[in-house]
């Protein structure tokens, strides 16, 4: 009981304050395992035509820009080092350092999805976006190796943005949990006793992050040979 | 009486043998089982029940039972596993020389088209005693095919072939029913198989021809869209030679080697630039658009006739590689 | 005066639509999932009266159709799917387990209002025209030829997924991490082994879901093409994606159905579960196996031979633990010490009509059978044998069972055992002659059929009839025991179980002190026997 009193955050369901961060903890993984099922419904979908319908799968995937993939997968890399800091900085009660590295965290999630957006405004340029107004005949003429059906490769987009419209999402949610945190941890909320919203958080960042890890190769590099 | 209350349905093909006898093995050892576990509850329950001065007894569990009555139904059940098995194969398998009949449904109706060239609507002749293996393709939805008194059934996909064979036993009427919901007339999509004595057929079928066999309508629309100009039968043309292709293996540019079978010709004249065969530039126009799906089944027929006697006449499982009359497709 | 307890520890709405306490958001739950049950239920009835005469001359064919689609969807994903674990589950896991409340009590609240939110969306397409698909929505009907509002029930059903997948999510950490001393996981009461079984599918299984009904919806708003044949798609790939979850959705709907049996025998034998073990270990086998086996619902779609084979294979392998369950129920009663109370009457009815629910799962994973039956009324008897006949029963055991601990209350016991009685005789003259007609060959989803059906549906309409009173008079007298029936002591039933050992109905936070458990599941050799009034009428 007397932990109850010494331990604002720990509530009244909970012993003691060690079960209630294992609770968290559990659940959080629990919950990222959710997640691995809803992107694997997609991911399964991708594997699927991608056998089918390879030539189309690698002249979509040739058109995607490689730049900007790269790019993006650059950021969300350093956003996990800013995350993993973060939580490094709140073990150790260093407040200023935990709010700056939350606040590049959620810089680089916004960087992220600024170059997304810019990458789907172009590809909505090249009529490439699964809309009524989809052509691939371009991708016809500059794959001339390559034997495929334009109109196949609407499948390679529709599931590209379906699978990076779902992680774009998530990315939105992200930050919004992470302005939440990191509003609590400017007003002094976590110590090195407690900072367990930072390392769940955290977690669901990492996982987000992985995601497009194998994203980024499934989409962007399926085909990626000079002169092919 | 019992023409309003029928208690079992007709039997009328090879398969409804087989099947109504697995299906009366499953419902003897299912009531056996339903049975003893009635029998045992009211048992147990009527004779310990409740009464004063006596106790429940003090029991765990039984590591032999358990294993008992885990092993002795996995064994039952493994013989109803390889029976339905094998009937299932056996379903599965045409024979080499079946005659067919290519099948289109739509909402809601089924279009049926002999080899031999008459058309029907909701309606298929067949001779007793053979074997008739239809090949199915949907124009819009998915419906499934199911003649009860055959015991057979198999969904109708649109963008590819699936087939369904059976030879029927006795001489009669039967019902034909749509088994996969399908849209408003779903219910409405029935029609009879109307199996006939072979010499009540052959009349039959000379009354109702019309232009010509199947693969001789085909060979008509094969010179009036052109297809000719290019897939020569004299000289090797800009296109494949399309005699003997038909049920044997064809290279194909990029190494693969696929069986051409019903799937392949239809996708080679819908989407030509899928597989194009070793040796060949990709240049055949698609005729997605401009073919519905009984030219489509012409077509197919033609080719086939100019092969001899076809090579296994499984269709194999088309996954996406299909595609759809898009001219037949309706609007959202 | 009254003792303080979770319902009258605060009074006015807002304590109730702002409560964490897992209790009252079970009672939350309990009212929503009821009005839904009418809801679901209003539509078999106009299947019912329809298919009184072969001719459709009741509604139209697309009306009918929306029945159907509607009745299937709402009993699927707004009722069974919550019933147990949202209304029993929430309730009792905690106090099972000796617990003040779940791990994350605001989740489990936030989880309601998501069911909530989605029903209401579903009501809006009720409202607004509704849809017509079927409650397995395939394409390309679905996505692209239906003119039914599919896609504000694919969002509905989306959205649902996520109450699910919350409330799996609170079982599972609750179970691991908040158990009380001494709570070991084999001193576990068999209801919570089951919900953790449950929860282990709600969470692995509804994602799945979730992203193909999205990937329909949108391919209907923004015309993607990944289920349209014309465009290279796969129709037959969204029954995979669809099944995969749909399939051990079938074992979300009997787990916890398994979990009440499993307290409600042992009690009214006064006897321990036989093979305690064994029946904890089937419901964890029974979640493993049941992710394996989906494409048995698609035999005739074209999958080949090959495949059928493996999943033939795999469906009778999932039937053993289920099998070995009943075997030990059953078991449990041999030299026990029976009474016939109402919970115990339901408990009948679960184990014969689950043993013939089952069976007749064999039939269909007996593939030559199959074929001839797919897609017939002997698999809409199948599983609504083990659906309502199952699953329905428990969750109507259950709730007697446990209304003295929920209410404080006393439900009147002749009228529980005339009401039991009644849904077991309508049960089976609704759904037994459905074997029969579709062995025939009546397909399902039929608005008209032909007359020589008629007598079939003539009977399993007069059934429908009477299991509808069978489902009205608890209503009744369970209102009625809430002001007038007798107050319940503590333990009425002289049941095991930590949630016996505190008040009825309990304190907001269950147990005045945590209890430190020393002894094993199911000790009745150490209980007295319940008072012969509680069993009398």
């Amino acid at each position: 009981m007397l932990e109850h009193e010494d331990r604002p955050e720990l509530r009244h369901h909970f012993a003691d304050v060690v079960q209630q961060r294992n609770a968290a903890s559990l659940g959080m993984w629990w919950f990222l395992g959710t997640e691995i099922m809803f992107f694997g419904g997609m991911f399964c979908g991708y594997l699927v035509y991608r056998r089918a319908y390879f030539p189309e799968f690698a002249a979509g995937s040739r058109s995607l820009s490689l730049v900007a993939g790269t790019v993006n997968t650059a950021v969300l890399i350093c956003s996990s080092l800013t995350v993993a800091l973060a939580v490094r900085a709140s073990q150790l009660g260093k407040r200023k350092l935990l709010v700056n590295l939350l606040l590049a965290t959620m810089f680089f999630g916004v960087c992220f999805l600024g170059i997304k957006g810019y990458e789907w405004h172009d590809e909505y340029e090249h009529h490439h976006a699964p809309t009524f107004y989809f052509n691939a005949q371009d991708l016809v003429h500059n794959n001339p190796n390559l034997h495929m059906d334009p109109q196949r490769t609407k499948i390679f987009f529709s599931l590209y943005f379906a699978l990076t419209g779902v992680h774009a999402l998530h990315m939105i949610v992200g930050i919004g949990i992470f302005s939440v945190i990191t509003f609590m941890a400017w007003r002094g909320k976590f110590t090195p006793e407690y900072h367990t919203p930072i390392e769940i958080a955290g977690l669901y960042w990492h996982f987000v992050d992985i995601v497009w890890i194998y994203l980024f190769p499934l989409l962007y590099l399926i085909d990626r040979r000079p002169g092919a | 009486m019992f023409d309003n209350l029928p208690l079992w349905p007709t039997s009328a093909s090879v398969h409804a043998r087989y099947e109504d006898w697995l299906f009366i093995f499953l419902t003897v050892i299912s009531v056996a089982m339903t049975v003893l576990i009635f029998a045992a509850v009211a048992i147990f329950s009527m004779k310990y029940r409740r009464r004063h001065g006596r106790e429940a007894a003090h029991i765990e569990g039984s590591l032999l039972l358990e294993i008992a009555w885990s092993v002795a139904p996995l064994g039952i059940m493994m013989i109803m596993f390889a029976a339905g098995a094998l009937l299932y194969f056996r379903m599965r398998t045409p024979p080499t020389d079946s005659d067919q009949v290519y099948v289109v449904a739509k909402q809601w109706m089924w279009k049926l088209q002999h080899m031999e060239g008459p058309r029907e609507i909701n309606q298929l002749h067949v001779p007793v005693g053979r074997d008739i293996e239809l090949i199915m393709t949907s124009q819009d939805v998915i419906h499934s095919f199911f003649v009860p008194a055959f015991r057979v059934k198999q969904d109708v996909i649109p963008g590819r072939y699936t087939t369904l064979w059976f030879r029927a036993t006795r001489p009669g009427t039967y019902h034909l029913f749509c088994a996969q919901y399908c849209g408003t007339m779903h219910s409405g999509m029935i029609g009879e198989v109307i199996v006939m004595d072979p010499r009540d057929y052959q009349a039959w079928m000379v009354s109702g021809a019309p232009s010509g066999t199947l693969a001789q309508t085909g060979m008509t629309l094969f010179q009036q869209l052109g297809c000719n100009t290019c897939h020569r039968s004299d000289v090797q043309g800009r296109g494949p030679m399309l005699n003997g292709v038909f049920g044997h293996p064809v290279q194909l540019e990029d190494g693969r080697v696929v069986n051409a079978d019903e799937n392949y010709v239809r996708e080679s004249i819908l989407s030509p630039a899928a597989k194009v065969v070793s040796g060949f530039k990709p240049i055949m126009p698609s005729w997605q658009g401009q073919v519905n799906e009984e030219q489509l089944n012409q077509l197919v027929a033609y080719i086939k006739s100019l092969s001899p006697a076809p090579e296994g006449a499984a269709i194999t499982s088309g996954a996406p590689g299909g595609t759809q009359s898009q001219e037949a497709q309706q609007p959202k | 005066m009254e003792r303080k307890n979770y319902l009258n520890a605060e009074y006015g709405i807002r304590s109730w639509l702002l409560t964490t306490d897992h209790k009252r958001i079970a009672l939350l739950y309990l009212l929503s999932i009821t009005f839904f049950f009418f809801v679901g239920g209003f539509f078999a009835l106009l299947i019912r009266l329809e298919l009184l005469t072969p001719a459709g001359d009741l509604m139209t064919a697309d009306m009918y159709n929306k029945a159907f689609t509607m009745h299937g969807q709402i009993m699927v994903f707004f009722f069974l799917i919550p019933s147990i674990p949202a209304v029993l589950g929430n309730f009792l896991i905690p106090m099972m387990i000796g617990a003040k409340d779940l791990a994350f009590p605001r989740i489990n609240l936030l989880s309601w209002y998501i069911y909530i939110i989605a029903g209401g969306l579903y009501i809006y397409c009720l409202a607004t025209g509704g849809v017509d698909t079927g409650w397995t929505f395939y394409t390309p009907y679905s996505s692209l030829f239906s003119n039914t509002h599919v896609v504000e029930a694919g969002l509905a059903i989306f959205i649902v997924g996520f109450s699910s997948i919350l409330t799996g999510l609170n079982f599972v950490v609750t179970v691991h991490r908040m158990r009380a001393p001494g709570m070991t996981w084999s001193r576990l009461p068999l209801f919570v082994w089951s919900h953790y079984a449950t929860s282990i599918i709600m969470l692995l299984g509804t994602p799945i879901i979730a992203i193909t009904l999205l990937l329909v919806v949108l391919e209907r708003t923004l015309n993607l093409g990944i289920f349209d044949p014309s465009r290279g798609g796969d129709p037959v790939l969204f029954q995979h994606l669809f099944w995969f979850y749909s399939h051990p959705a079938v074992y979300i709907m009997i787990l916890p159905s398994m979990a009440v049996i499993s307290e409600i025998v042992p009690c009214f034998s006064r006897k321990r579960v036989f093979g305690y073990t064994f029946v904890a270990a089937s419901s964890i086998a029974i979640a493993a196996i049941g992710f394996l086996v989906w494409a048995h619902h698609m035999f005739v779609a074209g999958i080949s031979l090959y495949s059928a084979l493996v999943f033939s294979f795999l469906s009778f392998m999932v039937a053993i633990p289920s099998a070995v369950k009943v075997f030990n129920w059953t078991a449990t009663m041999y030299k026990g010490s029976i009474s016939f109370s109402t919970p115990m009457l339901y408990a009948f009815g679960f184990i014969g009509l689950f043993t013939i629910g089952g069976l007749t799962g064999l039939f269909l994973a007996t593939l030559g059978v199959d074929v001839h039956v797919h897609d017939t009324y002997f698999v809409i008897a199948h599983f609504h044998y083990v659906m309502v006949g199952g699953a329905v029963m428990g969750y109507l055991g259950g709730i007697h069972f446990w209304w003295p601990k929920i209410s404080g209350r006393m439900y009147p016991e002749g009228w529980g055992r005339l009401a039991a009685l009644i849904v077991f005789l309508g049960f089976n003259l609704t759904f037994f002659p459905q074997f029969i007609v579709g062995y025939l060959g009546m397909p399902r989803r039929y608005w008209q059929y032909p007359p020589e059906f008629q007598v079939y549906n003539v009977l399993s309409t007069a059934g429908a009839s009477i299991l509808a009173i069978g489902y009205l008079l608890p209503m009744v007298y369970l209102l009625w025991s809430l002001r007038y029936g007798k107050l319940a002591p503590d333990n009425p039933w002289q049941a095991t179980g930590l949630e016996w050992k505190t008040t009825s109905p309990p304190p907001t936070f269950n147990f005045d002190e945590t209890p430190v458990v020393t002894w094993e599941a199911y000790e009745y050799e150490t209980m007295p026997l319940p008072d012969e009034v509680t069993l009398e009428r």
